[in-house]
C-alpha cells in the first residue's frame, strides 16, 4: 500500500472537521474531570492547521507533519498542545523527506509519536491518558501484521484495540494531568485525551481504508 | 449563562486592549504572540521575572506586571496554558542580561509549555531558571500523581521575588528565594458556585443551592469533596486546619495571611473569613504579621475563597514590604 502526501493532507483535514463536530462532546467529557476546554482547544489548533495546510500542500510528508505539529504547539495550549504537537513532530522526523510510505513506515511513525507523547507527558500506560488509547492500538497493529493479515483488516483490529483502550480509562484512577487532582473522583469518567486520540485513530483508519489496494 | 462580553472568541484580546488603554505608564501589551511587559523592559542588569497561565484568573498574572513584581506575563486562552511562542517572545523581551526566572503553576499543560519555551530560550543563549508553585494542600501529593496545584502562593511569590529582583539580586538568589516561598506557603480553596468558560457557555459543574465544594482549584474543576453549606467560621476552620497541619505551622511562627476571593465573592464576606482566620491562628499561637485580602487569583465569576498562609522570615518580610507598582498591587511608591 502506498500512502501519499495527498492522503496525509486528507487525514489532517478530516481530523480538523471531526474535532469541530465533536468539540462539544470532548469539552463535556473534560468538564467532568478537567477544566472544560479540551474540545475548544483542539478545535482552535486544528482550525489553525487547516489554514496552514495550503502552504505545504506540495511539500514532502515530513514537512506537512512538522508544520502540523508546530502549529498545534503554537495554538492549542494546555497539555494537549505540547502532547499532540510533539506526536506530529516525532512522526515528521520518522517520515522526513518522504512523498509516500508503506505500512511498515506507518508503524514506525506511530511508535515515534507515542514515544514523544510519553517523553513529554512523563506518563505510562494505565494512568488514564491518551496513551491508553494509542499504545494498545499500536500493539494490535503490530500483532495483526505479524499474522500476515491484510492491511485493512490489521487497521480494523488496531482500531478495535484503540476503542477498548479508550473505554478502559473509565474505571481508571487518574494519576497524570488535571484529572489526577480529583483522586478517587476521577474514577467512572472516560478520559477526554483518550477520546480525542480515538477520534484521530478513527480518521487514520478511514483514510487508509479509502486507499485502493494496488493491483497484483 | 450571562456574560458581559462581545464574543467568546474576543474576550481575552478585548480585555488585553482594555488593560493597555488603562495602564500605559505601567505596562505594554504585545499581540501575536500575546504577552504583557513592564513599560521600559528590559531593565538592564536586573533578573527578569516571567509568569503566565490561562486567562480567567485576573488580576493574575497581567495585573502584577510592573515595578517591583513581574517583568512579563503571558495570558493563555481562558483556563488554558499559554504556548511556547508567547513565553519565548516575552523571555527575550525582558532579558536584561541577568537571566530570566519562569514562575510556573503546577499544571501539566503549563509545565510542558514552559519547559518547551525554556529549552528554546536557552538555545538562543538566554539564561533561564524555573520555579514551579505547588501549594494546594487539597491535592494529595505523591510520586504517582501530577502533584499539588499551584494556587495562592504564586501571587505572594511574584511579589516577593519582584522585590528581590528589583534589589539587584542575581538569578540564583532570586530562584532560591522563589523556592523558599513555595516551600513555606500552603493554600486551600472552596467554592459556593461554579463558573462558566465563555467559549463553553455553561457552568463547568452543577452545584445545589445548599451545597459547597471543598478543595477546589482555580479552573472550575471539581474539588475533592461536596458538602452541605456551613458557616464561614466552620469553612475557615476546615481550610485553615488543613493548611496549618500540613506545613506544619507552629506556635511562635510569623505568617502572611492571604484571604483570596474567587471572583464572585464580595469583600465583606472575605473580611468575615479573615476575622475567623485571625482567631484560629491566635488559638494556635501563630501570629499574622502581614495580610492580603481581596480578589487576586480568581476563577472567573466563581463564588468562594481560598486561604494561603506563608511562614515569614526577615528576608521574605523585607521583600514583601518593598515598593510595588502594578495595575493590581501597589504600595510604597
Amino acid at each position: 500500500m502506498r500512502i501519499t502526501a495527498e492522503h496525509v493532507i486528507r487525514f489532517i483535514e478530516t481530523i480538523a472537521a471531526r474535532v469541530k463536530e465533536q468539540r462539544a462532546y470532548l469539552t463535556e467529557l473534560d468538564s467532568a474531570i478537567g477544566d472544560a476546554d479540551h474540545g475548544i482547544n483542539l478545535d482552535r489548533g486544528f482550525s489553525a492547521v487547516l489554514a496552514k495546510l495550503p502552504t505545504v500542500a506540495d511539500k514532502d510528508i515530513g514537512t506537512i507533519l512538522k508544520t502540523t505539529g508546530m502549529t498545534l504547539v503554537s495554538t492549542v495550549g494546555g497539555a494537549s498542545g505540547p502532547l499532540y504537537g510533539t506526536a506530529f513532530l516525532r512522526a515528521s522526523m520518522a517520515l522526513a523527506d518522504r512523498y509516500e510510505f508503506n505500512e511498515d513506515d506507518l508503524v514506525a511513525a506511530l511508535e515515534a509519536a507515542l514515544e514523544g507523547i510519553m517523553m513529554r507527558g512523563k506518563a505510562q500506560r494505565g494512568e488514564k491518558t491518551m496513551i491508553d488509547t494509542i499504545a494498545p492500538a499500536i500493539d494490535a497493529l503490530k500483532t495483526a501484521r505479524s499474522r500476515d493479515v491484510d492491511a485493512h483488516a490489521a487497521l480494523r483490529e488496531s482500531l478495535a484495540a484503540a476503542e477498548a483502550g479508550m473505554k478502559s480509562t473509565i474505571p481508571m484512577l487518574a494519576t497524570k494531568g488535571r484529572a489526577s487532582y480529583l483522586g478517587e473522583r476521577s474514577i467512572g469518567h472516560q478520559d477526554p485525551g483518550a477520546t480525542s486520540a480515538y477520534l484521530i485513530a478513527t480518521v487514520l483508519v478511514e483514510t487508509v481504508e479509502s486507499i485502493q489496494p494496488e493491483a497484483g | 449563562m450571562k456574560k458581559l462580553i462581545n464574543s467568546p472568541e474576543t474576550v481575552v484580546g478585548d480585555a488585553l486592549l482594555g488593560m493597555a488603554a488603562a495602564h500605559p505608564e505601567l505596562i505594554q501589551v504585545h499581540f501575536d504572540p500575546d504577552y504583557i511587559t513592564r513599560a521600559g523592559a528590559p531593565v538592564r542588569g536586573k533578573v527578569g521575572l516571567l509568569s503566565g497561565g490561562g486567562s480567567g484568573h485576573e488580576p493574575m498574572h497581567g495585573g502584577f506586571v510592573g515595578y517591583g513584581m513581574l517583568d512579563a506575563a503571558c495570558p493563555g486562552a481562558v483556563f488554558t496554558s499559554p504556548v511556547p511562542d508567547q513565553m519565548l517572545a516575552a523571555t527575550k523581551a525582558i532579558d536584561g542580561g541577568a537571566g530570566v526566572l519562569h514562575i510556573v503553576k503546577n499544571y501539566t499543560g503549563d509545565v510542558m509549555n514552559f519547559e518547551m519555551a525554556a529549552e528554546l530560550a536557552q538555545m538562543e543563549g538566554i539564561e533561564v531558571a524555573s520555579v514551579i508553585t505547588n501549594d494546594d494542600v487539597a491535592v494529595k501529593d505523591s510520586l504517582y500523581t501530577a502533584g499539588r496545584r499551584g494556587v495562592g502562593v504564586t501571587v505572594l511569590l511574584e511579589k516577593i521575588c519582584g522585590g528581590a529582583a528589583e534589589a539587584g539580586l542575581p538569578l540564583a538568589e532570586v530562584t532560591r528565594i522563589a523556592q523558599n516561598v513555595n516551600a513555606q506557603g500552603r493554600s486551600m480553596g472552596m467554592a459556593l458556585t461554579s463558573c462558566a468558560v465563555p467559549a463553553a457557555g455553561k457552568p463547568t459543574f452543577e452545584i445545589g443551592d445548599d451545597e459547597m465544594e471543598i478543595g477546589i482549584g482555580i479552573h472550575g474543576e471539581p474539588g475533592r469533596q461536596r458538602m452541605k453549606l456551613q458557616s464561614a467560621r466552620e469553612i475557615t476552620e476546615m481550610l485553615a486546619s488543613a493548611i496549618l497541619d500540613d506545613l506544619p505551622f507552629n506556635r511562635g511562627d510569623q505568617v502572611l495571611a492571604f484571604v483570596n476571593g474567587m471572583g464572585g465573592t464580595p469583600l465583606i464576606e472575605l473580611y468575615v473569613v479573615y476575622n475567623d482566620l485571625v482567631k484560629l491562628c491566635g488559638d494556635r499561637g501563630v501570629t499574622i504579621s502581614r495580610n492580603l485580602i481581596g480578589n487576586y487569583i480568581t476563577s472567573l465569576e466563581m463564588a468562594g475563597c481560598s486561604i494561603t498562609l506563608l511562614k515569614l522570615d526577615d528576608e521574605l518580610t523585607r521583600f514583601w514590604d518593598a515598593p510595588v507598582h502594578t495595575p493590581a498591587l501597589r504600595w510604597g511608591r
